[in-house]
């Protein structure tokens, strides 16, 4: 899986441009293939010399260590990485002392890593803002909640996804490093999907089994509430029930413009890599390190509501918005 | 050990016992009276019948299984219920005949998810991308699984590489053709033509809906388990699995019975990737990546060994209900998720476990 990467220590750069090595977490999620056209435009804007490798998954994080011994062997000047996990530290590490600055995107790593700077979506926020236009949509309607989460393993995108969006509904959220610790009567259960249409529909269809009375879905991203959706119509539930996410990818904007997706926060990949490899080109002029966002500890690249239904009181965009932002 | 299948058999007056090898000779007379002579202790009884009819044993867990559930939740016993399990393994089930025509083979094959993505997405960009007549789509999708599996079988016949291999292999390569392919992005819902979520339509009969989908689901297996009992292909498959040198030598063409099941299972998996369509509603290149291992899962509890030979295709959809009525049953009784995963664990040991069982009393 990893492209054209040799390993020899020699070739720093073509025709004298600065190496910069992109570590993707996976090739099959738009997303991230979205995230490194984004930064393929802006090096060549940049005058870097961009080179891409992937891992095979969302948590292979043993791809990605060697990904980054072979730019930091190859003299790469920086890198950039989607933390597949916290498993990457010690690669991070020793990139940095080799002299290379080394920036995360789209997931923060543990707060220990001592990485030179992150670019990611704020998970909490978009979570928060699909809770809160849920909850002025639902108004007087008595809510009646389940969550189609990711996976056990407690994931940091998962967990702050889910709690943002009980946070802007207005749930205690008990612990909010952990998600199902709720003690809420408003919130029927929750189902984990592997984040695909496969598992929405089934943790769908488990969950109206166990209270056919629910009415707001939340989903980890838009490929599950489209499975969510098949199950909501084949129990002819589609009047009762409303189904928020969160991506912003082109299938899912459809989605909400259909009416499927009621609502979804929309996060920008391509703005990752492009505030990143400025940040690059910054350190390299002037050794100067990004400055994090009010009250977060990494960089927000920006979130934003994309509804066909607006609500008074939560700022959001429509779907001609969506259609022409979105991503994949 | 043939010796013994065969007393089994006479003992029992089975005709639909365990299928012996095709070079089998026949059984001694003389070896009916020992057994029948001999007092077998109740463990023993359970086992010779085992032996003799695979299905008792998943079909024991699932009856367990169902009795207990409709007792602690009082939502798991309904049609309606029953319906919607059967929705949620149909894919794997399918899935689950290609490959348990493989493991009788004594094969295995890694890819077919990876195979039912290819074919799916190929089926999604030729009618939706490229606008093609629907039913040109489904046909040239439905062939890429054939094409698949006739790679496969090349591999294994012509290169004489184990299946093992072969398909890890392939599960790579076939699924780097799939992000390829689709570009790693969904086909929504709404852009996708009616003819290929057909599947996942369906009927009401009490009040329950029924799809399509499940109806084709079953023919499948009736169909499958037809002709893997009353073909000479079928009786072929069994010998092949048993044992390779054995068949060969009695005359039956090996690498041509191979050759043929990867290319069967392949269009097997082709209609899947139809079914799979019709379940979730778009064209996904990343829904279903998991069920390599579960078609495996499937085939294994429904008492298939894995070392080929020995098996029934009913085991499989059996395997495969089981699998969806622990993860519905233990989901409605208030266990988190990972409870699920960790019962899936104790049935494919447990069922291993008796497989190996019955191979050592088998001898």
């Amino acid at each position: 899986m990893l492209l054209g990467l040799s390993g020899c220590g020699t070739q720093a750069s073509s025709n004298g441009e600065p190496l910069v090595g992109l570590v993707i977490k996976t090739q099959d999620n738009p997303f991230y293939v979205k995230m490194t056209e984004g930064a393929e435009d802006e090096a060549k804007n940049l005058g870097f010399n961009l080179q891409v490798a992937s891992g095979d998954g969302q948590s292979d994080v043993d791809s990605q260590i060697k990904a980054i011994e072979n730019f930091t062997a190859q003299g790469a000047k920086a890198i950039l990485v989607t933390p597949a996990g916290d498993g990457i530290i010690p690669a991070v590490k020793k990139a940095q002392a080799a002299g290379i600055v080394v920036f995360a995107m789209d997931s923060p790593l543990g707060s220990e890593s001592g990485i030179d700077g992150t670019f990611a979506t704020d998970n909490q926020l978009a979570g928060q803002l699909v809770g809160e236009w849920a909850k002025a949509a639902l108004g007087d309607t008595e809510p009646r909640i389940a969550t189609l989460d990711l996976s056990t393993d407690q994931i940091p995108v998962d967990v702050a996804r889910n709690q943002g969006f009980l946070e802007g509904f207005g749930i205690d959220t008990g612990d909010p490093t952990k998600m199902w610790d709720e003690s809420d009567p408003r919130l029927i259960g929750h189902e984990v999907t592997d984040a695909n249409e496969a598992g929405g529909r089934t943790g769908m269809e488990k969950l109206l089994q166990k209270d056919p009375t629910i009415n707001l879905v939340y989903t980890i991203n838009e490929p599950t509430a489209a499975g969510a959706y098949q199950a909501v119509t084949a129990a002819g539930l589609e009047g009762q029930i409303t189904i928020v996410s969160v991506d912003g990818g082109c299938p899912g904007v459809m989605n909400v413009q259909e009416g499927i997706i009621a609502a979804t926060s929309m996060q920008f990949p391509l703005e990752m890599s492009k505030q990143a490899l400025q940040a690059v080109k910054a350190y390299l002029d002037d050794g100067s390190k990004p400055a994090n966002s009010d009250g977060l500890d990494f960089t927000n690249t920006g979130v934003t509501l994309v509804t066909d239904q607006p609500q008074d009181g939560v700022e959001s965009e429509d779907t001609a918005f969506g259609l022409e932002q979105c991503w994949g | 050990m043939l010796g013994l299948r065969a007393v089994n058999r006479s003992a029992t007056d089975l005709p639909d016992g365990e299928r012996t090898s095709l070079p089998a000779p026949k059984a001694p007379r003389g070896l009916v009276e020992i057994d029948g002579g001999a007092r077998l202790s109740p463990l023993q009884w359970v086992e010779r019948r085992m032996l003799s009819r695979p299905l008792i044993g998943p079909l024991a867990v699932l009856v367990i299984a169902l009795i207990v559930f409709s007792i602690v939740s009082p939502n798991f016993g309904t049609l309606q219920n029953f319906s919607l399990i059967l929705q949620q393994v149909q894919v794997i089930a399918l899935l689950g005949i290609a490959q348990t025509l493989i493991i009788l083979t004594a094969g295995i094959d890694l890819s077919v998810a990876a195979v039912m993505l290819l074919a799916q997405v190929v089926m999604g960009k030729l009618a939706v991308t490229l606008g093609l007549p629907v039913e040109f789509a489904l046909l040239l999708g439905v062939l890429v699984g054939v094409i698949c599996g006739a790679i496969n079988g090349l591999i294994v016949t012509k290169l004489n590489i184990p299946p093992f291999i072969a398909t890890l292999g392939t599960l790579s390569i076939f699924y780097a053709l799939n992000i390829f392919i689709s570009d790693g992005e969904s086909v929504p819902y709404a852009e996708v033509p009616a003819l290929l979520t057909w599947l996942g339509t369906g009927f009401q009969v009490f009040g329950t809906t029924f799809t399509y989908g499940q109806v084709l689901t079953i023919l499948m297996f009736v169909l499958f388990a037809y002709i893997l009992r009353s073909t000479a292909w079928g009786t072929h498959i069994y010998a092949v699995g048993d044992n390779l040198e054995a068949a060969r030598l009695s005359g039956i063409r090996v690498n041509r019975v191979l050759m043929s099941v990867y290319i069967v299972a392949g269009l097997i998996i082709g209609v899947t990737a139809w079914l799979l369509i019709g379940r979730i509603g778009s064209i996904s290149p990343t829904a279903g990546a998991s069920y390599n291992l579960a078609s495996i899962t499937a085939v294994v509890i429904g008492g298939t060994s894995l070392f080929g030979g020995r098996g029934r295709i009913m085991g499989t959809l059996l395997g495969a209900v089981i699998v969806g009525v622990f993860s519905s049953g233990l989901s409605l009784a208030g266990f988190d998720n990972l409870w699920q995963e960790f019962t899936i664990g104790i049935l494919i040991i447990g069922a291993v476990a008796v497989d190996q069982r019955l191979r050592k009393i088998g001898r």
